[in-house]
């Protein structure tokens, strides 16, 4: 199946909307302005925890081109991304949670003035005891009017706790020859799109509402905006111009989009406002800071006998995506080895921060790296190089993993395969001079989530087409372009059907006017969801358009071939029409020309709570390994090359595949080495709101990257596409550290992984110690007990 | 707040403005407010990024720190300044074959600043388009292919020259 001829699927090309980027005419949404808008900007707490006991906006009014002055009572309704974490306001009104919690907001003439009255804006705060770090949440919290939420999460500071065990794992360890344990941490980072945050409203006198936003989520902003401002969706209208830049740190509605809107709705003027980059910072939801503990137990065949893992996640001061995170540090464990007996418990905590949410890989990085890590050691330990003790537990294709994830093509053997023969790993493990090594890490990732944010039976994206005489195919999409490619994607798949070249498409995406849904662009779904969606409507299309054509010419559909802007005879391409011809027979038989697909994601296997997390159509898998230079002297890791292999089903597009491989990769060793979102503990302020001081990689910093593409046709993916855009960046980081360890005998369990780091982990060498840095205990606190899960019958 | 304003007469990809401009307004602000040339991004307005890069007299300069009064009698090109009559510089046809804008944010800034380098080096080696670029931040490509497109670029300005010579 994967040998099928195609014009452009899978082939190297242009992103359909390229050129207009670099032309500089793509219009983002701080790019837009409308005449008579109004600036605004938010003001910010500078209190950790505080109650707000006074609020005077009156010098803020006063002043001249100040049009109007916003404060939380106007909008007193919570919100959240997901049902179970309604718990954000637009504006505060009691209680500030964290330094940038947004307390009020203003319209004025332009930028300048708007801020001029924020500083006019009295707040007086009354602290409260601030948390800053997981320990200090997980203990227990003596007055309630102390907690971060009182009415939120599971007591104190505690925001949610899951346990959960498939089939016995005291059975298992007890079976097993070999047991390993291991602690990790996992700093917090963030996404730093180069695009800042902004967004435009605009309210007309008839009542209706339009609000464009750099938003992933152009449809959860929508309902967001309706729960808010209590307008029912049908008198709104959301766009999302195209995203510079997202990584997850556009998945959430946020104050900043609600404060516009309403200030629109008061003022009658368009209203702006775009963050500051040290906004950006606050307004966050990244990687969840994690503290991690693995055990694991072995048969003497060196076959995983069970698995437990622990995950703490510091959430912030919100619920925001984190329900999700927790389970997504302890789902996909099983995607990639087979684990006969499994235990999760995750905790999830709030502290005086900005809220953390969906960084790409969303939970499974942290998870990934603490697994990556302690099986390296623990080849180490039963005598096996890394490679081999993987590939002895491999997850079979087909199969039900022990957690009842559905598991359909898996090309993680080849990938392993392919990754050590080209960067020649298995030569170069514990072999290479000194102060070099290799490391190697495995991992898979959803291609979109089964369910949906919010629980409904509704499709998770839909798609029309329209042709008319003129020849003119559009295609109307709620995916939003963030730079994956999407708009690619649609255009190439309809392209593809319809005999055409993707340029050709017409594409409107993300307006809710104008397109039919799509739940956005998050969870690596949109070629999965969107692409099957798109597939539909192309064929259902082309069957409209064949029809005529297939009398004309006296010959069976399926006998007909759409390309090269042509249809013609299979057998004898002489005998044909053009595609204009097509499109007017077609439309003088049928009347206009429309289609729609759409696609809802096959149901879930597993039946306990929490069973909706993990569960996808199909799952990508990825293999890396890592080459670096460490100096012993400065401690310095440099990262030789990048070698990863990852099975993609069929690329759509090949050049943005390795596009967001290496997008991927880049990300990965930004989180390895450098990236981290430190605060200062008395303060709780974040120590680095700037791209001078957040250290991400420069070009000066980039390793070359070998990418090695695995196709294993996947029957549910469009043209047997799987998702490119998280899957890449989860095993860069385990990688790395694996790496540094064949380098120097050194384990840096704790990430970033410093210059700093190593020098202490070799201090610690030479002294005769084990030459780790890493967390040493996990904090007290007692899981509940675990819900039982039978697993299925068929697993490992 | 009544702002101070001053005249201002900048030359932009070889066309005059003039126009009267808040004097504290940055270079980026009035070519983005004042003149509607929105192709040139920021990403921290505070000298960081190297998304806000344009061209003044050749040479690249953040417009976030720039004030425009300084640049005032320079020719100062800004992406929308690159093409030539509607047609894409090679920089512009070689970022988009080779996938080197994935959001676009960055590319407007990289584009202008490889176009500095290609000017003053016109076959950079792969460590002095890193050198150069290294105060340009792309979060979404890992800059390989950034730099496979300003080798592309380079090379076809080299030939299309040889052509002309
Ligand atoms: S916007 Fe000018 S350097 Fe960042
Ligand atoms: S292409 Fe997105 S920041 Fe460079």
């Amino acid at each position: 199946m994967s040998t099928r001829e195609f014009s452009f699927v899978g082939k190297p090309g242009p992103k359909v909307d390229g050129l207009a980027k670099c032309m500089g005419l793509t219009k983002y949404a701080d790019d837009l302005s409308l005449p008579r808008m109004a600036y605004g900007k938010l003001l910010r707490s500078s209190e950790a925890h505080a109650r707000i006991v006074a609020l005077d906006t009156s010098a803020a009014e006063a002043l001249p081109g100040v049009y109007a002055v916003l404060t939380g009572e106007a909008l007193p309704t919570q919100f959240g991304i997901m049902p179970v974490s309604q718990d954000e306001l637009t504006l505060a009104t009691h209680k500030v949670r964290y330094v940038g919690d947004p307390v009020a907001a203003v319209a004025a003439i332009d930028e300048e003035t708007a801020e001029a009255a924020c500083e006019l804006i009295k707040v007086e705060y009354q602290p409260l005891p601030s948390v800053f770090s997981i320990a200090k949440a997980l203990a227990p919290v003596q007055h309630a009017q102390d907690r971060i939420h009182e009415d939120f999460g599971q007591g104190g500071n505690i925001h949610k706790v899951v346990a959960l065990e498939f089939g016995d794992t005291v059975a298992g360890f007890r079976q097993a020859d070999h047991i390993a344990e291991d602690l990790f941490f996992y700093e917090g980072n963030t996404h730093l799109p180069m695009e800042q945050h902004s967004v435009l409203a605009q309210y007309e006198a008839n009542g209706k509402l339009t609000v464009w936003s750099a938003t992933q989520t152009p449809h959860y902003l929508h309902r967001a905006l309706g729960v808010v401002l209590d307008i029912p969706m049908s008198r709104m209208r959301v766009i999302a111009p195209p995203v510079g830049g997202g990584f997850g740190g556009k998945d959430d509605p946020f104050s900043h989009e609600l404060a516009a809107a309403k200030l629109a709705m008061i003022t009658g003027r368009p209203v702006k406002i775009t963050l500051t980059r040290e906004e950006v910072f606050y307004a966050h939801r990244g990687r969840h800071p994690t503290l991690m503990w693995i055990k694991t137990g072995w048969k003497r065949d060196g076959t995983i006998a069970a698995m437990h893992c622990k995950s703490y996640l510091d959430g912030g001061a919100h619920g925001s995506y984190g329900p999700a995170s927790i389970y997504y540090t302890g789902a996909l464990q099983t995607s990639t080895y087979q684990v006969p007996a499994y235990k999760f418990e995750g905790v999830r905590v709030f502290t005086n921060k900005p809220p953390c949410g969906p960084k790409r890989g969303h939970g499974t990085p942290q998870a990934r790296y603490a697994v990556e890590i302690h099986l390296d050691k623990v080849a180490r330990q039963l005598g096996l190089n890394p490679a081999e003790l993987r590939r002895r537990n491999l997850i079979e294709p087909h199969s039900v993993t022990v957690n009842w994830l559905e598991i359909t093509t898996c090309g993680l053997r080849e990938c392993l395969e392919k990754v050590s023969k080209s960067s020649g790993f298995n030569e170069k493990h514990g072999r290479l001079p000194e102060g070099q090594g290799v490391g190697l890490a495995v991992g898979a990732y959803i291609c979109g989530a089964g369910l949906p944010i919010y629980w409904n039976a509704l499709p998770h994206s839909e798609v029309q087409l329209k042709v008319d005489r003129s020849g003119t195919v559009t295609a109307y999409s709620g995916a939003i372009d963030i730079g994956q490619g999407s708009d690619t994607v649609l255009a190439t798949i309809v392209a593809e059907v319809l005999g055409l070249r993707p340029g050709e498409i017409h594409l409107v995406t993300a307006d809710t006017d104008l397109t039919p849904i799509d739940l956005g662009s998050y969870a690596s779904r949109v070629t999965m969801m969107m692409g099957n969606a798109a597939l539909q409507a192309a064929r259902r299309m082309r069957d409209k358009l064949l029809a005529p054509v297939s009398r004309q010419l006296g010959l069976a559909a399926e006998q007909l071939v759409m390309k090269n802007g042509r249809v013609y005879d299979r057998d004898n391409p002489q005998q044909g029409v053009s595609f204009l011809e097509t499109v007017q027979l077609a439309e003088a038989e049928q009347g206009p020309l429309t289609s729609v697909g759409s696609y809802t994601p096959p149901p879930k296997l597993g039946d306990y709570k929490g069973s909706g997390v993990g569960p996808s159509p199909a799952y990508s898998y990825s293999a890396c390994v890592a080459q670096v230079h460490c100096d012993r002297e400065t401690g310095e890791v440099r990262v030789e090359k990048i070698w990863l292999a990852h099975d993609i089903g069929q690329a759509i597009n090949e050049t943005l595949v390795i596009g967001q491989v290496e997008g991927g990769v880049y990300m990965g060793l930004g989180e390895a080495l450098m990236e981290e979102y430190p605060f200062r503990t008395k303060l709780g302020t974040h120590k680095i709101p700037s791209m001078l001081d957040y250290k991400s990689p420069t070009a000066k910093d980039m390793p070359p990257v070998e990418t090695i593409l695995v196709k294993e046709y996947e029957e549910r993916g469009p043209f047997g596409a799987k998702e490119v855009g998280q899957g890449p960046l989860l095993v860069v980081m385990p990688a790395v550290a694996n790496a540094v360890y064949d380098a120097l005998g050194v384990r840096i369990d704790e990430l970033p992984l410093t210059a700093e780091k190593v020098l202490q982990a070799l201090e610690k060498q030479a002294k005769g110690g084990l030459g780790r840095v890493g967390p040493k205990e996990l904090p007290p606190f007692e899981f509940p007990a675990a819900i039982r899960v039978e697993p299925p019958e068929e697993s490992p | 707040m009544e702002a101070e304003k001053t005249v201002l007469r900048l030359k932009i990809n070889g066309e005059i403005f003039d126009l009267v401009a808040p004097v504290h307004k940055s270079l980026l602000e009035v070519l983005r407010e004042e003149l509607g040339l929105t192709g040139t991004k920021h990403g921290c307005e505070l000298g960081e990024c190297g998304t806000c890069t344009v061209l003044v007299n050749g040479r690249p300069v953040l417009s976030c720190l720039t004030l425009p009064i300084e640049v005032q009698g320079q020719e100062i090109t800004t992406i929308e300044g690159v093409a030539h009559n509607g047609r894409p510089h090679p920089l512009q046809t070689a970022f988009t074959e080779l996938g080197a804008a994935q959001c676009g944010y960055c590319t407007p800034g990289m584009i202008l600043t490889a176009k500095a380098l290609l000017e003053q080096t016109p076959h950079p080696s792969r460590e002095q388009i890193q050198e150069a670029l290294s105060g340009n931040l792309c979060r979404c490509t890992g800059y390989l292919k950034i730099f496979e497109a300003v080798e592309l670029a380079a090379a076809q300005l080299g030939r299309s020259e040889g052509g002309n010579a």
